[in-house]
């Protein structure tokens, strides 16, 4: 097997040194009935071609984003990478370093850490960010938890617009603790129901913005309701490209900032490996309950600047059973990206790809609002909006699929049985005119 | 300082405060180059990409226009580059060499897995496409969940859990509402072991239960009588690793698996050390109920730096209808997902995170697997026993094993060798990065005292084997030998000396931040 280095040779000489007469003596602590005899039921090994023919054959059962008009979003985007970001994810240095448990070697990660927490910050307007989540609806559940440790309440309001599966997956992390999770009827419109949910036992409530229809939200009244009641906004996001041109939560009153990364360095992937960002401010209740990894400055034995993993004392591996959050990992090489990648945009690229995206949703809302019978639903929105339709979203998405169209998400998919008129569509810097065009064409003729 | 005198201009503050060297003027020596932040580098006004003109269309942003200031420095392609190309060689990694971290498995990443993660079909592909658009993407999850389910022998595999620490909770999640659906709520306590990792007892707590600890006997594995008298009506099940933190096979798991389903508690398997045993060995067949599989570690998906991980979690008969959503089906020749709680036929425990778990480790494992194949990771387990057990053979004359009798992947030694040489097991490891070798994990298990758990893998070669057991000798024969002022500077060959991580605690600086100073320079 050609990641095995030991010839037959080595192993004898091995066992020998070990002072065992074959491999099975090594192995004598498992109970009897548990030994296999033999091999496992599964095929046997094959080389790098064969594996590599046999996993293309699956890919090429998919249609991928690039090989269509693509207006996917609800959740996840199509962005172009810059080529630089996947040639350096794939750095020997970064691709196969483990956590930076020995930061004297292990600098290159911590560093790069120190740099995503800082443009995590900057972005969603807050004081400090951690070192990254599994994802946006995970790092959502977490900063549930972590506001009610702060404030010692125990019920958790989120608005019915945040994306149902950050919802839920916010009630599983909630499920078993002491802390209750309301949601608020999802629809269009304001945020009036969710003041309104406010009270002495709010802990938190979660606004998502741009929300999952694509609508945007000022989060200044209900911030100012929130904290008159001593309850933590958590204003959540999920496309992350909207913060170089819409306002950021934290100059919004927002007390955490929680959303998905995807969009900057990750790429698709069918939902997964993404990267969770969790900001918050400077405060200390705050940092000391903050879930996941940090890195923090120090200096060497030198008194030269470095990093390190630092606050672990909020951890697993230190508290146990009295840790913040039982996570362990964060998205690692997916924050490398993220950092990348925004190195590569900076301010001027980041605003400019925004604007574009924005202008891009602009002409697709223009488009898709022309055709007769199509609404569109918002009035406000970054790069994704919601559209109303004169038949069943999910069967005009199959057929707008059988004539090669991927038209976004039937908002029904999401929330079962419900708006099941309504469609919702993205449109990105890779969406070109055509592409749209051919869209609405294709739109027009199913309805 | 001293440089003024010999008549070149210092900056060696400035060096120094951005982590460059003090004795070179550059702060660079050699192939070691000093690089600041992109804060220090970069500016607002540049750029690595180039994109169209935005046309000037008029904002529909509903007044939402951002005020705030960002402060985003941005490079150049060349800059971009050679930034992170620099950072990337003040890392270890396991390219590199031997990264002995025990729990971690560093094992060598195939390339072809990479390959195979970006072919179109699996990176370019959105979670929500129509299921007609994707059938190669959810058949390649029904694949990998055959094979794992084969592999363990377990019924049912839970796929979306995103990591090792996710996949405990998914287990746990499941049987808790295991319990509820039974009326079995009041089974609140759970039995974890002393030696066990630290997400076992986080997790547990995450899911409403109580720890109950449960101490090791002098052999490293479960005190059985003391397990015996924690056993009652109000256990809900036990939290155990196998082969456990201390490199041992637990040789009463069976008798540990029936009595915790006598009393009416279930068998949840931390699956961190599933390397030792793939292909010989089923946890299926050791009566475990629930176990996670860290993608991560057994089938070799790189670690990244600390993530992304995956932790597909198998799940017996009793714990199955629990199986959060969503997962895959196959109806008619066709793959479904089933979504969402309404849709389902069990009682899924709820939903772990959005979308379908993590795609781009999926398809990574799989090319693993159908590499290696059901002979090749028999043989990996075999390997991966064998270099543990040779290190230890090879290295209990000068250092001391914390247990007697053979281990299996991961040889763990405590620090009586270096009793009364003034040499702490952190002054051992630091001495080992000198060394050019990643330091083993320290301090872990806890139940032994200055532990240091090596696991070498199966992909280290005999000789490489070889050469890092040759130093480690020579390393605990040097601090036996009084060396030990060496070994408290160390290291004094890595890309930093010892790092302060009590300052870094007590006076947390987490990110960048503009001062009058740099804020001037970057304008520059």
């Amino acid at each position: 097997m050609r990641y095995l280095p030991h010839t037959d040779t080595d192993r004898k000489a091995m066992l020998d040194a070990i002072g065992v007469a074959s491999m099975d003596a090594l192995f004598t602590d498992v109970p009897e009935a548990a030994r296999l005899d033999g091999l496992i039921d599964l095929p046997k090994k094959q080389g790098e071609l064969q594996v590599e023919r046999a996993m293309a054959a699956l890919s090429a059962k998919n249609i991928s984003a690039s090989s269509a008009p693509f207006f996917v979003g609800a959740g996840a985007y199509k962005h172009h990478i810059p080529s630089t970001v996947d040639h350096l994810i794939q750095r020997s240095e970064f691709l196969t370093a483990y956590t930076p448990y020995q930061p004297e070697i292990s600098q290159g990660t911590l560093q790069t850490l120190f740099e995503f927490q800082t443009q995590v910050a900057q972005l969603t307007g807050m004081d400090v960010a951690n070192a990254s989540m599994y994802d946006g609806s995970t790092a959502c559940a977490e900063a549930v938890m972590m506001a009610a440790r702060v404030t010692r309440r125990m019920k958790g309001v989120l608005a019915g617009n945040v994306h149902p599966h950050y919802v839920e997956a916010t009630k599983t992390l909630a499920k078993y603790s002491d802390v209750s999770i309301e949601v608020t009827e999802p629809g269009p419109g304001g945020l009036d129901a969710l003041i309104a949910a406010i009270d002495e036992e709010t802990a938190c409530v979660v606004v998502q913005t741009p929300d999952v229809f694509g609508q945007l939200h000022d989060l200044r009244a209900i911030s100012e309701a929130a904290h008159a009641k001593g309850a933590l906004v958590i204003a959540a996001f999920t496309e992350v490209v909207s913060l170089g041109l819409v306002e950021a939560p934290g100059a919004m009153g927002a007390d955490i900032a929680v959303g998905e990364g995807q969009s900057i360095g990750v790429g698709l992937n069918f939902g997964g490996p993404y990267v969770g960002l969790f900001a918050c401010k400077d405060d200390r209740r705050f940092i000391r309950q903050m879930p996941g990894r940090l890195a923090g400055e120090t200096v060497d034995a030198d008194g030269r600047r470095g990093y390190v993993l630092t606050l672990s004392t909020r951890e697993q591996h230190i508290r146990r059973d009295k840790a913040t959050s039982n996570i362990c990992t964060n998205a690692g090489l997916c924050s490398l990206a993220f950092t990348i990648h925004m190195t590569l945009l900076g301010e001027m690229g980041l605003t400019q790809l925004a604007r574009i995206n924005h202008e891009t949703a602009c002409d697709l809302a223009d488009a898709l609002g022309a055709i007769e019978g199509v609404d569109v639903i918002n009035g406000a929105f970054f790069n994704e909006f919601a559209v109303r339709l004169p038949r069943p979203a999910a069967e005009v998405v199959d057929q707008l699929a059988k004539v090669g169209v991927l038209g976004g998400v039937p908002a029904s998919r999401l929330f079962p049985g419900q708006f099941e008129d309504v469609l919702l569509v993205a449109a990105t810097e890779t969406n070109t005119l055509d592409d749209i065009a051919i869209f609405a064409k294709a739109l027009a003729g199913v309805l | 300082m001293g440089m003024n005198t010999q008549g070149r201009p210092t900056r060696m503050a400035e060096n120094i405060a951005t982590g460059g060297y003090a004795d070179t003027t550059s702060g660079s020596r050699g192939l070691e180059q000093a690089e600041p932040l992109i804060y220090e580098r970069g500016s607002t006004e540049q750029t690595g990409v180039d994109l169209p003109e935005p046309k000037g269309t008029a904002l529909r942003l509903g007044g939402l226009e951002r005020k705030s200031v960002l402060g985003l420095p941005g490079l150049s392609e060349p800059e971009t580059m050679r930034h992170y190309v620099r950072l990337s060689r003040k890392n270890y990694a396991i390219d590199l060499g031997l990264y002995p971290l025990g729990s971690c498995t560093m094992k060598h990443n195939p390339r072809l897995n990479e390959k195979v993660a970006r072919m179109p079909g699996f990176a370019d592909v959105h979670p929500l496409q129509p299921a007609s658009t994707v059938q190669g993407a959810y058949e390649v999850i029904d694949l990998l969940a055959h094979w794992l389910k084969t592999l363990t022998g377990m019924p049912a595999v839970a796929m979306s859990p995103k990591a090792g620490a996710h996949g405990e909770f998914c287990g746990m999640m499941a049987i808790r509402a295991k319990l509820d659906a039974d009326g079995q709520s009041h089974r609140r306590r759970v039995l974890v072991p002393e030696s066990a990792h630290g997400t076992n007892p986080a997790t547990a707590v995450q899911c409403g239960f109580v720890c109950d600890e449960i101490p090791a006997d002098a052999t490293g594995r479960v005190d059985m009588e003391a397990f015996k008298a924690k056993l009652g009506d109000d256990v809900a099940g036990i939290m155990l690793t196998n082969p456990n933190t201390c490199g041992l096979f637990e040789r009463d798991i069976r008798e540990i698996a029936d009595l915790i389903h006598e009393a009416g508690g279930y068998f949840y398997c931390d699956g961190a050390n599933f390397n030792a045993i793939v292909g010989r060995v089923r946890p299926g067949d050791l009566g475990v109920d629930a176990m996670h599989i860290n993608l991560h570690k057994t089938f070799s998906t790189p670690h990244g730096g600390g993530g992304p991980g995956a932790g597909p979690t198998v799940l017996s008969e009793a714990l199955a209808p629990f199986a959060p959503v969503p997962y895959t089906v196959h109806r008619n020749g066709v793959f479904e997902m089933v979504e969402h709680e309404g849709q389902s036929d069990g009682q899924p425990f709820g939903r772990m995170a959005a979308f379908h778990g993590q795609m781009g480790m999926f398809t990574r494992a799989l090319t693993y697997m159908l590499s290696h194949g059901s002979d090749g990771l028999k043989q990996v387990a075999d390997d991966a026993v064998l270099n543990a057990n040779y290190i230890q053979a090879r290295l209990k004359h000068v250092m001391t094993p914390a247990f007697e009798g053979t281990c299996m992947h991961e040889a763990l030694f405590d620090d009586r060798f270096l009793k009364d040489t003034g040499v702490t097991t952190l002054d051992f490891a630091k001495a080992m990065i000198d060394e050019g070798y990643h330091p083993m994990t320290m301090y872990f298990p806890l139940v032994v005292h200055g532990a240091m758990l090596i696991e070498p893998t199966e992909t280290e070669s005999k000789s490489g084997l070889d050469r890092f057991i040759d130093t480690l000798e020579a390393l605990a024969e040097a601090a036996k030998a009084g060396e030990t002022a060496r070994f408290q500077a160390a290291p004094v060959h890595a890309p930093t000396k010892r790092l302060d991580e009590t300052r870094a605690a007590r006076q947390p600086v987490l990110r960048w931040t503009p001062t009058e100073s740099n804020e001037m320079e970057a304008a520059e």
